[in-house]
């Protein structure tokens, strides 16, 4: 009985352990729902992307009211992979959180923080899961609130300030976004996503729809931080809590990459919207802007959480890239990379989080010699950096391969030169730190350092050996990027 | 509408900004009415006028009242809403005609709402249907959105002693600004409007509790009611001083109040579940559907009011500095 229902389950049971944490008021108890609501919604996730690879896309209408008169929860092998990248890196980040909040947070507020944390995953898995453009703005705005929050509960002070900046450009973001959707309504009468798609090729060449789709890619671009509409994201990740930097990096861009691609790909699939608009050109430049400028600032800068940000910016625009080319190759390229990029990024913003657990810095001078001093992090720092600049046998490399492959098979090899060019960048801001860390002779006179307890050294270096893994073998991965581009490029089968 | 938002980008001063938003907001309400969405201008009512202005005019007695010159004038800010606006009106341009029945919003899915409404939900309210049974999972959404806010509020702002009640310096300096000397509070010692406030209370609580229950029939729901009730604290709360109101309320039964509205609608869900429906689905809580959908409808407008009376009420208190 209990399957019929996982798709509700997937949601419902984290927004009802919100409520609850709040109740509990304990930061044990609160901290010990989290975790196994972490550890149960991966469950779900997985057992879901398993029934989706088997038996195809899953409909569930809620309330028993089918669609599109209810609201339907639809699953299919995009938004499973997203869920398992949500679930399992919340699932992985919990164990971590337990020291990680109980040094950087006040412990009378810690409660509140799991409530957020709870919230905030509730709304990403809302995104992923559901087949209706409207319900996907509520939950949009359940995630964003409560990433605000946990943004702006970091130690330093600047962080409400990056929080203030994320909510404002956030709430232009969903604001944008509803305006398309209701745009949308207007010209087609309906919110379902499919029943959207089959109805919206009738009025597509009308000034409204047209409006709609430059509302909701503005609005969703300014979520996912492309690049120029990114500037809120580099403070934000800055100054969060070293949790939440992790969790947030390695999933809320993600989140809104797949509603970008629900938008593209599900919503507008049966209209051709490369024809009525120069969207290729115009993602690709930005993609390819972003790529550049968020490599060359991020090798500038010397707090490394900002500048593992700025990289995101980077990681982004690839992911961004590989939608543009709208090819199966393409969108498999970026699908992959959304998940190769939540592999590494989080092993090493949480590598970091063990970094100032122990040191209480992040400035790259506060690093010299930690090499010898803390091995095992540093390490798993290392191997998050070779994975960012693509070295082979890491999940970089897939990334990067599909991606140059998509653009040879487009014959647009600039772009395939572009592609190995920005990754050179990246070789230089890893190799800073790397030099720093091994290079360079710890300061005189500074205290012993211990390394990282194990609950927070385990999760960094499952997400690092998943990034080494998922490197070598990489069928199961390519295996559902491919199924999910060749579905959504070619619709219901 | 359009001359008060122009003179809103004038205005240095505020107060005037803030009174002239709870204006707007009243005339949105009003605008509203005239296109029949009587719910919609219920609550913008209620807290655009209301309960926004009262915090915005809290949160200045804590700054200042006048806005500071911005540096230097913000071109590009300009360019960017004036490309914004442009769009929106191009958008407009092809848009079906208002109020014409061959528009794509009559013809889809509304009609199977009026049609079936009666038969498959059983309410008159076909506004509260949509919004409770059929699309009753965005609402459940829309009240974690309000959770998430109050919870927020209380996250960031809230435990941190050895300030000023905003609510309480905002009497003080009013006070001083009138006579010179600083007495407790400068609403308090008027007499009218204890007596007043003292005799609408009870009218106002009922009238929630009436706004609440009678959803299914009319205009109105959980979030107005939920508002209204709300409200009716926060003016207890500015008159007598919110040391007393807090006493009313205590902080634990104000926490409990948000988390456990938000639950009752969740686990409502997870009883249909239980008894064989799909989530959130109503039907099967009772032998009758009809009669399920409404011990349904009515259980989850009660959380959504819990929730949204407790939400206020601790944004209110966290603001004027008095939660703990």
């Amino acid at each position: 009985m209990i399957a019929a229902h996982l798709p509700a389950l997937q949601v419902v049971v984290p927004l009802i352990s919100a409520p609850l944490c709040l109740l509990l008021r304990r930061p044990g108890a609160a901290w010990t729902v989290a975790l196994a609501v972490s550890w149960f919604a991966l469950a779900v996730a997985l057992s879901l992307l398993i029934e989706v690879s088997i038996g195809g896309p899953v409909s569930y209408p809620i309330g028993d009211w089918a669609a599109p008169w209810g609201i339907e929860y639809r699953v299919d092998q995009v938004g499973a992979l997203v869920l398992v990248i949500v679930t399992a890196i919340g699932a992985v980040v919990m164990p971590f959180a337990g020291a990680s909040v109980a040094h950087e947070i006040a412990s009378d507020r810690a409660y509140l923080f799991y409530t957020m944390y709870l919230l905030c995953l509730t709304g990403l898995l809302g995104i992923a899961i559901t087949g209706d453009v409207f319900n996907l703005f509520v939950f949009l705005e359940i995630s964003s609130l409560s990433s605000y929050v946990l943004i702006s509960m970091g130690q330093d002070r600047r962080a409400l300030t990056a929080a203030y900046n994320y909510l404002v450009m956030g709430t232009v973001g969903a604001t944008f976004y509803v305006i398309g959707v209701g745009m949308m309504y207007m010209m087609t009468g309906t919110l379902n996503m499919a029943d959207l798609a089959t109805r919206l090729p009738a009025v597509a060449d009308t000034r409204t729809i047209l409006m709609a789709l430059a509302f909701l890619t503005v609005g969703l671009s300014l979520k996912l931080a492309l690049f120029p509409l990114h500037t809120w994201l580099p403070n934000a990740y800055t100054y969060a809590p070293s949790v939440v930097t992790a969790f947030l990096a390695a999933t809320a861009t993600k989140v809104a990459v797949y509603a970008f691609i629900r938008v593209y790909f599900t919503v507008f699939g049966e209209v051709d919207l490369f024809e009525i608009a120069p969207m290729v050109p115009i993602l690709m430049v930005l993609a390819l802007a972003g790529m550049f400028v968020g490599s060359a600032v991020a090798i500038f800068q010397n707090n490394l959480k900002r500048m593992l940000a700025y990289s995101s910016i980077a990681q982004i625009g690839y992911m961004v890239l590989g939608l543009s080319f709208a090819s199966v190759t393409g969108l498999a390229g970026g699908i992959i990379h959304l998940f190769n990029h939540a592999l590494m990024k989080s092993a090493l913003f949480l590598a970091l989080g063990c970094v100032v657990l122990r040191l209480g810095t992040v400035h790259i001078d506060g690093l010299r010699g930690l090499g010898r001093r803390m091995p095992l992090t540093m390490a798993a720092f290392v191997v998050g950096g070779l994975s960012l600049i693509g070295v082979p046998l890491t999940v970089g490399f897939i990334s990067k391969w599909y991606l140059v492959q998509a653009a040879l098979e487009k014959g647009w090899w600039p772009i395939a030169g572009l592609i190995v060019l920005s990754s050179l960048l990246a070789v230089i801001y890893v190799w800073r730190v790397v030099e720093i860390a091994y290079f360079r002779p710890a300061p005189e006179g500074s205290a012993a350092v211990e390394e990282a307890p194990i609950f927070m050294l385990a999760p960094t270096w499952i997400m690092a050996g998943a990034s080494i893994y998922f490197g070598i073998d990489a069928t199961a991965t390519l295996e559902v990027a491919r199924g999910a581009a060749e579905f959504l490029i070619k619709g219901a089968p | 509408m359009v001359a008060i938002g122009l003179t809103l980008v004038r205005l240095r001063d505020l107060f005037s900004v803030a009174m002239l938003f709870g204006i707007f907001s009243l005339l949105a309400a009003a605008l509203y009415v005239v296109q029949d969405a009587v719910d919609v201008a219920f609550t913008e009512a209620a807290v655009g006028a209301g309960i926004s202005t009262v915090l915005i005019l809290a949160t200045l007695a804590l700054t200042t009242s006048e806005e500071k010159a911005p540096p230097g004038r913000a071109l590009g800010a300009l360019a960017v809403v004036l490309v914004t606006g442009a769009a929106l009106i191009y958008g407009t341009l092809d848009m079906p005609a208002y109020g014409d029945p061959a528009a794509p919003i009559h013809q889809h899915v509304v009609p199977r709402y009026i049609e079936r409404s009666a038969a498959e939900i059983g309410v008159p309210n076909i506004v509260t249907s949509v919004l409770a049974s059929y699309r009753g999972y965005d609402t459940l959404g829309e009240v974690t959105v309000i959770f998430t806010a109050a919870a927020g509020v209380l996250a960031l702002l809230g435990r941190r002693r050895g300030r000023v009640g905003i609510v309480d310096s905002l009497q003080v300096r009013q006070d001083a600004r009138k006579d010179g000397e600083v007495p407790r509070s400068v609403l308090a010692p008027k007499p009218i409007l204890r007596v007043v406030s003292k005799l609408l209370m009870p009218l106002i609580l009922l009238f929630a509790l009436y706004v609440q229950f009678h959803g299914d029939f009319g205009p109105g729901g959980g979030f107005q009611a939920g508002v209204i009730f709300g409200s009716a604290f926060i003016l207890y709360a500015l008159i007598f001083g919110a040391h007393n109101a807090r006493q009313v309320i205590p902080a634990a039964v104000r926490r409990a109040g948000l988390g456990a509205g938000l639950l009752l609608y969740a686990l409502v869900g997870v009883a249909g579940l239980l008894m064989g429906g799909r989530y959130l689905n109503y039907a099967v809580l009772a032998d009758e559907p009809t009669h399920g959908q409404h011990l349904g409808i009515m259980l989850i407008e009660f959380g959504v009011g819990t929730t949204v009376a407790a939400a206020m009420i601790i944004i209110f208190f966290v603001f004027s500095g008095q939660d703990r």
